[in-house]
Parts: structure tokens; C-alpha cells; sequence
């Protein structure tokens, strides 16, 4: 019979329990999962189970780690968006959150580009903590991305972006992300880089403060390479702040509207 | 004259440029990008770009939050 074990598949010629299927592969493990669940005591393995084999506090190498992505992840997805390169123009709520979902399901390489500081407002959406107040955020994130998927290349940028370094920061990505918080500036970066010479695709946000319907942020087409997730009109102000569940949902909006890019598919 | 804006047709009489037309829509011209016919047109030629009838815009306007 086949199995799995840390999602590499294992053929058993005869039955076997668990506990002595520990003891052949990792007699040091404390904590043993079988199909997604914590196995409390000694049980019969059967065809096509999935094992996992933890020792506590132990991480896995890159390597490992990868090889558990893999095995997660789609066939084929993996593979495709590794050797993807993703630019993030601002990483306030919108963009520490879709790096993190970006990392997580694995983009090879990340351009992060923020001059701001972590301050403590930022707590309640962005995604710091509280030990980080004060740092760059580019640094703060690389330093939170690197701790979720060591695999992934994170090139960060403490710079103001402007029309003038547009084309040296992300000339090279393959999609980029707007991830600010003022109008101007999310206008401003968007009519920069739809004037480059570029075929490369472009996300952008605008609409979700508040806590309006999480139904009426979408994705769009609205351009020949931009897209446009938010609800189009719910601007942050007094009396509308900022929060994280409908942060989170546009920023994720457009972490999925990347990753669909990066497969060859359209986002809307 | 008649437009085509973000898919839909009008009738616009009070505008000639397109800086004229977000005026006339209300929309601030450093919060908009403007496709005009499929090219997207650069902030400071709004007051220069005059509109012709059957033209097509796309209009997308940016609110704050991130």
C-alpha cells in the first residue's frame, strides 16, 4: 500500500501502525498527524493516509519546506509562479497584506518598496506587531516574511516612489501591485506606469474603508493591463476608518487577482 | 456630443476638453486615470485634449484607503 509521509509518497509492503512507522522515520517525533488530524494513540495505517511527523520547535530546511509547498499546492502552480516576480508599491494594510499571502503560497521574488515607519496605529489592519513599532516597514516585513517562507527573495526599497524612479523600481516585475493610502498618489503611480513601455499588468484598490458589505469590493477589467479591485467609493475619513477585515478583503482581492495573472488567467 | 463613458453612452454638451468633462462630472483630476479611445493620457494634458463626438473614456476614480 501507498502512503504519505511529510507528503512524500511511501509504499508499505505489509500493514504497519503508526508508532512503528515513527520509529522507522523520525523516532524523535512528539507530535504525529494523520490526515489532518493529531493521532492521540497507536492506530493501523491505511492506504493513501497522509502522515505527518513533527518534532516540536524543530523548522524545516528551505528545501523541506519547499518540498511541503509543492506537495500542498496545485501541480503546477508552484512551478509557475516561483520564478514569478511581484512589485509592491506601498505596504501600509493593502500591501503587508498581500505580501504575506503572496509568500505563503509561494511567489519567488517580492520588490517591496515603502518610506514609511511602523507606527501604532498600524497595529489594527497592517501586518506588524508590536515589538516592530518604530522600524521601516520594509524591513519589518521582510524580517515577517522571512519567517514564514525563508524561500522566497524579498528586495526591499526605503525610498518615496515617484514618477522618476518608477521604471528603475519595478521595470522588471511581472505584475505590480498599488498598495497606497492617499488618492493622489494611487492615481499618480497608476498613470506613471500605464506610460511605460511596458506590457506588464497592473492592480490597483480604491474603496474600503468602513464596514460596508464585504460583497461590494470586487475585482474589475479596467484596462487594457489594469485592474481594479474595491468597491470604487468608500474613502477613508472621519467617521470611516480604516479596518482590518475590509482591508483585508481588497488586499486579498488582489494577492488572487496576481496570482491568476501569473497563471495565465484573468482576474475578473 | 456624444461619449462613451466607462461603457455607457451620454450626452455632453458642457464639455470641449477633457478637463472640462471631470469637471462637469465632478471628479478630481489628480484622483482619475483617463482613457481616452484606449490610451491612457497623461494628468497634465487634460486642459489640452479636446473631445470629439463618439469619443470613448474610460474614467477610473481613485478614493483614499490602503
Amino acid at each position: 500500500m501507498q502512503i504519505y509521509i511529510n507528503e512524500q509518497p511511501h509504499t508499505c509492503e505489509a500493514a504497519i501502525h503508526l508508532h512503528e512507522l515513527r520509529d522507522q522515520h523520525k523516532p524523535d517525533a512528539d507530535v504525529l498527524i494523520v490526515n489532518g488530524f493529531p493521532a492521540a494513540t497507536d492506530q493501523e495505517l491505511k492506504d493513501g493516509d497522509r502522515v505527518t511527523l513533527i518534532r516540536r520547535g524543530e523548522q524545516p530546511t528551505a528545501q523541506e519546506l519547499e518540498a511541503l509547498m509543492i506537495a500542498r499546492h496545485t501541480p503546477g502552480v508552484h512551478a509557475k509562479i516561483k520564478h514569478s516576480c511581484v512589485g509592491i508599491a506601498g505596504v501600509g494594510g493593502l500591501g503587508s497584506n498581500i505580501a504575506i499571502a503572496l509568500a505563503r503560497v509561494g511567489v519567488g521574488r517580492l520588490i517591496i518598496v515603502d518610506f514609511d515607519l511602523v507606527e501604532p496605529s498600524n497595529l489594527n489592519r497592517q501586518q506588524y506587531f508590536i515589538d516592530q513599532i518604530g522600524l521601516p516597514k520594509v524591513e519589518a516585513l521582510r524580517d515577517n516574511l522571512r519567517r514564514i517562507n525563508p524561500g522566497v527573495a524579498v528586495e526591499i526599497h526605503q525610498v518615496k516612489i515617484t514618477p522618476e524612479n518608477l521604471s528603475e523600481l519595478f521595470g522588471q516585475v511581472d505584475v505590480l501591485v498599488e498598495a497606497f493610502d492617499a488618492a493622489d498618489q494611487k492615481a499618480m503611480l497608476a498613470n506613471n506606469f500605464l506610460r511605460l513601455p511596458l506590457s506588464t499588468p497592473i492592480v490597483v484598490a480604491s474603496g474600503m474603508a468602513g464596514f460596508e458589505p464585504s460583497n461590494s469590493i470586487v475585482t474589475r477589467v479596467a484596462g487594457e493591463r489594469l485592474y481594479l479591485v474595491g468597491d470604487g467609493v468608500t474613502a477613508a475619513g472621519p467617521g470611516c476608518g480604516l479596518m482590518a477585515p475590509r482591508v483585508g478583503i481588497a488586499a486579498h482581492h488582489q494577492a488572487n487577482a496576481v496570482l491568476r495573472l501569473l497563471l495565465g488567467e484573468t482576474p475578473d | 456630443m456624444q461619449l462613451t463613458i466607462n461603457g455607457q453612452s451620454r450626452m455632453v454638451e458642457a464639455a470641449s476638453t477633457v478637463a472640462d468633462l471631470l469637471k462637469y462630472l465632478q471628479l478630481e483630476t489628480d484622483r482619475v486615470v483617463v482613457e481616452l479611445n484606449r490610451e491612457i493620457l497623461s494628468a497634465d494634458s487634460h486642459c489640452a485634449t479636446r473631445l470629439q463626438d463618439g469619443d470613448s473614456l474610460e474614467l477610473i476614480q481613485f478614493v483614499g484607503g490602503g
